[in-house]
């Protein structure tokens, strides 16, 4: 179990990584929230899974269940938390004008967009 | 096992540094909102590690699933009260 604490700790500081670097490298505000919001989420659900199997290493008893269940709690609210914020923050850029990033600078729809939907 | 959360939770210490950098001189303010949550998500798993460091994971875990629930609710407000047409 604790093999296995440690392959889901290692595997989510690597998928943190890569947010990471796309965060600081991609051109535009859109891109850089496609890699954050992958990254973000995986990263925290795996480590904190890992961290519950390893949290029952030391025993059954009745506490440390207590605990793995709160642990898995976080993981299922960030599970679905976490996509819930991205589309929200990415809706109100949209929202806001804020242009995709294209090579020549000329946007590849209308833009700005008609508001269509009326909120 | 303690040296292997050490590393990990240095790893993410750095990690968060690197982040913070987007968030303080992000060129729009919704790269600083996602800098900002980037930031928050990295601190609930660094929370959760240091429970297990300080062996006391049955505190530390009450404090992480508040500051997960903190994070979300902040980002969603960021985004409803920063939409604003045309400011870009």
């Amino acid at each position: 179990m604790s093999i296995a604490a440690i392959l889901f700790i290692s595997a989510g500081t690597f998928f943190f990584a890569t947010g990471v670097i796309g965060f600081l490298r991609f051109p535009d505000f859109y891109s850089r929230m496609h890699a954050t919001g992958k990254g973000d989420t995986l990263g925290a659900v795996l480590t904190l899974a890992g961290l519950a199997l390893y949290n029952l290493d030391a025993g059954f008893s009745l506490g440390n269940i207590l605990v793995s269940i709160k642990l898995m709690f976080i993981v299922v609210f960030w599970f679905l938390a976490s996509p819930t914020a991205t589309h929200a923050l990415l809706r109100a850029a949209y929202d806001s004008g804020l242009m995709p990033w294209t090579k020549d600078g000329k946007p590849v729809v209308e833009w700005p967009p008609k508001s269509g939907e009326d909120k | 096992m303690e040296n292997f959360l050490l590393t990990i939770s240095l790893i993410l210490g750095l990690l968060i540094l690197l982040s913070l950098y987007r968030g303080i001189f992000g060129p729009t303010v919704f790269d600083r909102i996602i800098g900002v949550g980037f930031v928050g998500s990295k601190t609930l798993v660094l929370l959760a590690l240091m429970g297990f460091i300080y062996k006391r994971i049955d505190m530390f875990v009450d404090i992480s699933l508040a500051y997960s629930i903190l994070i979300f609710i902040g980002t969603l407000v960021f985004a409803k009260y920063f939409k604003s047409k045309g400011a870009m």
